[in-house]
């Protein structure tokens, strides 16, 4: 097996370059979703770069699209697209913008609003079902995302046709660009809010690859329901400095601060973290 | 008097279409019955999706639905469906490019004594404005199935609104002279150009024949292509007219009296009238009272008409 541990440090670095040469980005929810979007692709999903249009590929539906960064430095890595496209980033006329947009090979649907992936995914879970496929369907959401109320709209659809084909995974790093979560609209709990509305729920730590695809898997193996997967990561995972930091949802490192998130990351992915 | 009303003629083409085309899939939000949709849900029940009353989600899964292959139609009160669920339809439908089309049910001001709440005397100028989303509105049931047969061809995003009630027949059945994205012209004529869509389209029709008692002659386009608009006919029109006249069941601001200005203004100028709704919450009445108060008739077109031709 490739060293993902190493992989999913090195896509970080990915998007501190992105970042730092466009001065924009969401390096917070980025860092803080990596090994979410890690363990799908390189542990779960059924995707590949040739076959973008095959009607049994897995669907995946980044719903809190401000970190596509990090869904960048993922399908670039995956073969989706060379890795000169990443210098492009919110560059003039560039395709690779601040959100998802299926123009790029391998994004499935635009988003960048949130609250939207959610309901898509029931529709692409729907469509699975009547034709008889096997794809699942994948959806990450931030926790910040869940105060929108359509996401409740599309938990509610799911629940009601008891969608097991689906797995929702909340990045739940319990901070957003105001502060954290429960000071801003309370969230907890997780657990009885998603099972009210007639779904599994799992846990996993959210930055650690096999916790993860642990709980993908038990997912699979759960019937009759859809299931959410409450990941609880840290925002900025992966340099201290930036961790649990409100400041850098959206903050863009300077020289210095560059510099030194480099070498973390550089040290973090040669550890056996 | 006909007494279908289009929804129904919708429903029952898409009974029709859905029984060879297994990727055809209706949603409603709890609005089967109001969409005249019930007979579908009985007909093709496993390619029918219910959301609840949930307009937002109505439109995110359909769009989700759409990306995996089916041909969505979304069908709910246009009221709901153009301001509710208006980001689902910028962003999951037409910003995503997403095979879906979205029913817009007792459009205008359908709705009578309901309220502002019910009517949608917007959504030309919501839904217009967002790319890659078009806009129709046809005048008939009989235009109604055309359409709905031509979208089924293509897989682009619409929104297509109908009214609540039956309206008398402009085309005679299967003798539609339709043609995609190009503006029936119903009557040509050198003093007058008319412009309408919808509900408005069967009382233009009725003052040009009155306008030629008068013997003033008048051009008339069926402009059930909102967007994209023909702008050649609309060009073809005034170009060898006095005055246009626009009518339509639509408040004045960007409806598809202000798209005809625009066109006008900048290829052949020349005065152009928008006979509208008003920028307020209109009066309580069934649409004809409505349409009658704010002269949204053909005795509305034929005085604005004579008094265009009396500067």
């Amino acid at each position: 097996m490739e060293n993902l541990n190493k992989l999913r440090f090195e896509l970080r670095q990915d998007v501190l370059d992105m970042i730092y040469r466009a001065k924009t980005g969401h390096i917070g929810g980025d860092f803080s979703v990596m090994d979410i979007l890690v363990t799908l692709y390189y542990r779960q999903l059924n995707v590949a770069p040739d076959r973008t249009q095959d009607p049994d590929r897995d669907r995946f539906v980044l719903s809190k699209g401000h970190s596509v960064e990090a869904l960048y430095a993922v399908l670039c890595s995956k073969g989706f697209f060379p890795k000169s496209d990443l210098l492009t980033y919110s560059q003039y006329m560039s395709k690779y913008i601040g959100h998802p947009n299926n123009k790029i090979s391998g994004i499935e649907m635009n988003s960048g609003s949130l609250g939207h992936g959610l309901s898509v995914s029931v529709g692409m879970a729907l469509a699975g079902r009547m034709d008889q496929r096997s794809y699942r369907v994948y959806v990450v959401m931030g926790d910040g995302e869940l105060a929108e109320g359509s996401v409740w709209e599309g938990a509610m659809a799911a629940g009601h046709y008891k969608l097991d084909n689906l797995c929702a995974v909340v990045d739940r790093n319990r901070l957003q660009i105001s502060g954290c979560t429960e000071d801003v609209m309370a969230h907890d709990s997780q657990d009885e809010r998603w099972a009210s509305f007639g779904w599994h729920v799992l846990h996993a730590e959210g930055n650690n690859l096999d916790s993860l695809n642990n709980a993908f898997e038990t997912a699979k193996t759960l019937k009759g329901k859809p299931t959410v997967i409450i990941a609880d990561t840290t925002k900025g995972y992966g340099v201290s400095f930036i961790e649990n930091q409100a400041g850098w949802h959206h903050r863009v490192p300077t020289e210095e601060e560059y510099q030194k998130a480099t070498e973390e990351l550089k040290k973090r992915g040669e550890a056996n973290e | 008097m006909n007494k279908i009303p289009n929804r129904q003629a919708i429903c029952e083409l898409l009974i029709e279409r859905a029984n060879t085309d297994k990727d055809i899939v209706v949603l409603c939000s709890d609005s089967r019955g109001s969409a005249s949709m019930t007979p579908y849900v009985e007909a093709h029940p496993d390619q029918f999706v219910e959301v609840g009353i949930a307009e937002q989600s109505l439109v995110s899964v359909a769009a989700g639905l759409a990306r995996c292959g089916k041909k969505a139609f979304a069908a709910s009160p246009a009221c709901f469906l153009s301001t509710r669920s208006m980001e689902q339809a910028k962003v999951d439908v037409a910003y995503s490019n997403t095979n879906v089309t979205l029913i817009g049910i007792s459009g205008g001001v359908s709705y009578g004594a309901l309220g502002m709440t019910h009517h949608s005397a917007q959504d030309i100028a919501t839904m217009a404005s967002i790319p890659n989303m078009r806009v129709y509105i046809p005048s008939d049931r009989h235009q109604t199935r055309c359409l709905v047969d031509a979208l089924l061809q293509d897989e682009k995003p619409a929104y297509i609104r109908v009214g609540r009630n039956p309206v008398e027949d402009v085309y005679e059945e299967g003798q539609v002279p339709f043609v995609m994205d190009q503006a029936t012209v119903l009557s040509e004529g050198e003093d007058i150009a008319i412009v309408a869509c919808g509900e408005m389209v069967k009382p233009a029709q009725e003052a040009v024949a009155a306008l030629k008692e008068k013997g003033i002659s008048a051009t008339l386009l069926d402009m059930y292509c909102v967007k994209p608009i023909d702008q050649d006919a609309v060009i073809r029109a005034a170009e060898r007219a006095k005055a246009v006249i626009t009518i339509e069941e639509h408040t004045y601001i960007g409806g598809l009296g202000s798209m005809v200005a625009q066109i006008v203004s900048a290829n052949c100028p020349k005065k152009v009238v928008n006979l509208a709704l008003p920028d307020a919450p209109v009066i309580t009445g069934v649409s004809k009272q409505v349409f009658d108060y704010y002269g949204l008739n053909a005795e509305g077109i034929v005085k604005t008409a004579e008094k265009l031709l009396a500067e």
